[in-house]
């Protein structure tokens, strides 16, 4: 029952963090992209007053602005997210369109920064101390001190490059989809997986290498070995799962946020994905489109920690919620 | 001070010799912590050399000839108006897509981007402490609002966000510093609001009550000096954040606009030109990267130092192996002295 207390009392606190964060988005652009500047940009550059009063009116955008803000969560609510003043199409229909892009890059960022990341931690925790320990420590800094497109930009010079003028040509930046192949749609996207996982593998080496060793002074691994069991298996069944506790916990605050990351890649790269759109929209003045990629990423942000206050108790069975 | 500390004194006082011991404060012993971790000199020796790169930058624009924002086409571009490569003429490190001098270039946007990384820090830092102290002293209703709105502000998606208000209000640099620091301040807040709730819990804050100090006496007088360490190493850390933030909005084409130089805005036109000019791109990153590291080195640092029992990787290993020689002399001297 408490389990069911607790879930009921965490959806509805996320619920409330999208509400508050959908209407300050609405008010700050409603406020600010005026209703005169989205009739100009629909109805063309000659257009008459009346004409452009006319768009606006039909956009509903002459109305009071609570009386707007009511319509919006009317249809919210319904998963209606409006519809974009400069392509005319469905919002959903428009993030329908470019996610498939940003989600085959964060598939791929996700796995390779948890594989390096987590091989890394765990190879230095065990070694600590060692040369290996200390090259990787000192790249996780570099990793954590980098911003993203300097990042990808080195990576688009330094690698991208010299690789573009020998006959090696896997790495492409012809735009390809899973549907191509997996030798192309991989090449497409490698350079944006290394970047962010760079940038994201730092944090969990950092954390599971921490983590680990704290976990591998802890009693109950001494337990484990003196019960003769092997390495391996007091480090993988014993140690790990706990150890694992707050690496979860950042993932989980890490692919929320990752949109923001992978707008930048985007940007870098050129890739035609969800943040590139939102970037494009934003100085379109596109409110519709926005304001749908904010509840978007802020639903993913709730979602995700509810994932992960989930998981505790599955991870580490001393932890209960209550 | 600790119940094992104070042991520790007593037991320092019962076998030292009779001289007058000096005292020294927590800040003096970390600064001699630091001043003997290597990587934390050297991070500060970069930090001042930016610093003095900024400071510098209108003497080496007026030195090399080049002003920031003119363009020399011709002398500073090649036949095909792109940009010339490192020491061509006199140009130190190449010129940009104008044909302006990418050396003083790199030195103005080293004052955007110290500039920005310190005020907004320090903005962050005042206003995180305050509502912090504030919501963790007053408890209750305060509390619960404070603690939500922090909550909101954490949880709002920041890039999109951030970008969304300056492409609203318009790119300017105080428009970047107000949205870096709106979304800073809630990080330290949470973690002022997490101390004060167990400091003023102490006996000390009981008996100011008692005496009948106000409340921001109490948390402005009494606890907060507690606070200025964690305080500290926080702010350092969220320097280079900032830093990167900046950087970023710049480099989206929303952060400082045009023709001002920051490193940002620099690296955003470089994406353009990267396969003609290897010089546009590393330059400004080697000095992002560069001022990026060093505030985190800083950071660690002094975490590490006002900590004591922090393992320091990077502790310079002349001190490692001078530790490592006087366990093994107390080792062998304490048999002795007992037989």
């Amino acid at each position: 029952m408490n389990m069911l207390r607790f879930m009921v009392r965490r959806v509805l606190s996320g619920l409330v963090v999208i509400w508050v964060v959908t209407t300050a988005t609405f008010f700050l652009f409603f406020k600010a992209v005026p209703e005169q500047a989205v009739a100009r940009l629909l109805a063309g550059k000659a257009a008459s007053p009346q004409v452009l009063h006319t768009v606006a009116r039909n956009l509903g955008l002459t109305q009071p602005i609570l009386v707007q803000y009511w319509h919006f969560l009317g249809r919210l609510v319904h998963g209606n997210l409006g519809k974009s003043y400069y392509l005319q199409e469905p919002v959903t229909t428009v993030i329908k369109q470019f996610l498939p892009v940003t989600v085959s890059l964060v598939i791929g960022g996700v796995l390779l920064w948890l594989i390096v990341g987590l091989a890394v931690g765990i190879i230095s925790a065990t070694r600590a101390r060692s040369l290996f320990d200390r090259i990787s420590t000192a790249g996780v800094l570099a990793g954590v001190s980098a911003p993203t497109f300097v990042v990808g930009q080195l990576l688009l010079l330094l690698v991208f490059l010299p690789l573009s003028k020998t006959a090696f040509h896997w790495i492409s930046q012809t735009p390809a989809s899973i549907g191509n192949g997996f030798g192309k749609w991989s090449g497409y996207f490698v350079l944006g997986w290394v970047t962010l996982a760079i940038v994201q593998a730092a944090v969990y080496t950092r954390l599971s290498r921490g983590s680990l060793l704290d976990t591998l002074g802890e009693d109950y691994i001494r337990t484990a070995r003196a019960k003769g069991l092997s390495e391996r298996r007091v480090l993988y069944r014993h140690a790990l799962r706990s150890a694992l506790t707050p690496v979860v916990s950042q993932l989980g605050v890490d692919l929320g946020a990752l949109l923001g990351g992978v707008l930048v890649v985007e940007q870098v790269f050129g890739f035609q994905g969800l943040g590139f759109e939102t970037v494009q929209s934003i100085f379109r003045g596109d409110t519709p489109v926005v304001l749908g990629t904010v509840i978007l990423a802020t639903f993913f942000v709730v979602l995700c920690n509810l994932i992960v206050d989930m998981l505790y108790g599955v991870l580490d069975p001393r932890v209960r919620i209550i | 001070m600790s119940v094992t500390e104070i042991q520790f004194q007593t037991q320092g006082m019962e076998s030292a010799p009779a001289q007058v011991i000096e005292g020294r404060s927590q800040w003096q012993l970390t600064w001699r912590r630091l001043r003997h971790d290597r990587m934390a000199v050297a991070s500060m020796v970069v930090i001042l050399c930016v610093c003095a790169a900024a400071l510098m930058a209108p003497l080496v624009a007026t030195w090399t000839g080049h002003p920031v924002l003119t363009p020399f086409p011709g002398k500073g571009t090649n036949a095909f108006g792109n940009p010339v490569g490192p020491g061509t003429h006199g140009f130190l490190l190449g010129t940009d897509n104008l044909g302006r001098d990418l050396l003083v270039r790199i030195l103005y946007g080293a004052r955007i981007s110290l500039f920005v990384g310190l005020l907004t820090t320090a903005i962050a830092a005042v206003a995180g402490t305050s509502i912090g102290l504030v919501s963790g002293y007053f408890g209750g209703f305060v509390d619960t609002l404070l603690a939500r709105f922090v909550d909101a502000v954490l949880s709002f998606p920041v890039v999109i966000t951030a970008l969304a208000l300056a492409a609203v209000l318009g790119p300017s640099l105080q428009i970047v510093i107000g949205v870096i620091a709106f979304f800073s301040w809630a990080g330290i807040a949470r973690i002022v609001r997490g101390q004060t709730l167990s400091l003023k819990e102490k006996e000390y804050i009981e008996a100011a009550r008692s005496i009948g100090a106000n409340p921001w006496r109490i948390m402005f007088v009494d606890i907060l000096p507690n606070l200025l360490g964690p305080i500290l190493v926080l702010s350092t850390l969220y320097i280079p954040t900032a830093v990167a933030f900046e950087a970023t909005l710049s480099f989206l084409g929303i952060g400082v606009p045009l023709p001002t130089a920051s490193w940002g805005n620099i690296l955003a036109i470089a994406n353009d030109y990267y396969q003609v000019a290897w010089w546009y791109v590393v330059f400004p990153a080697a000095a992002l990267l560069a001022t990026t590291l060093a505030f985190n080195l800083l950071g660690d640092g002094i975490r590490d130092a006002m900590d004591p029992r922090t393992e320091r990787i990077f502790a310079s290993s002349k001190a490692k192996r001078q530790r490592r020689r006087r366990t093994v002399r107390q080792k062998v001297a304490v048999p002795a002295e007992g037989s």
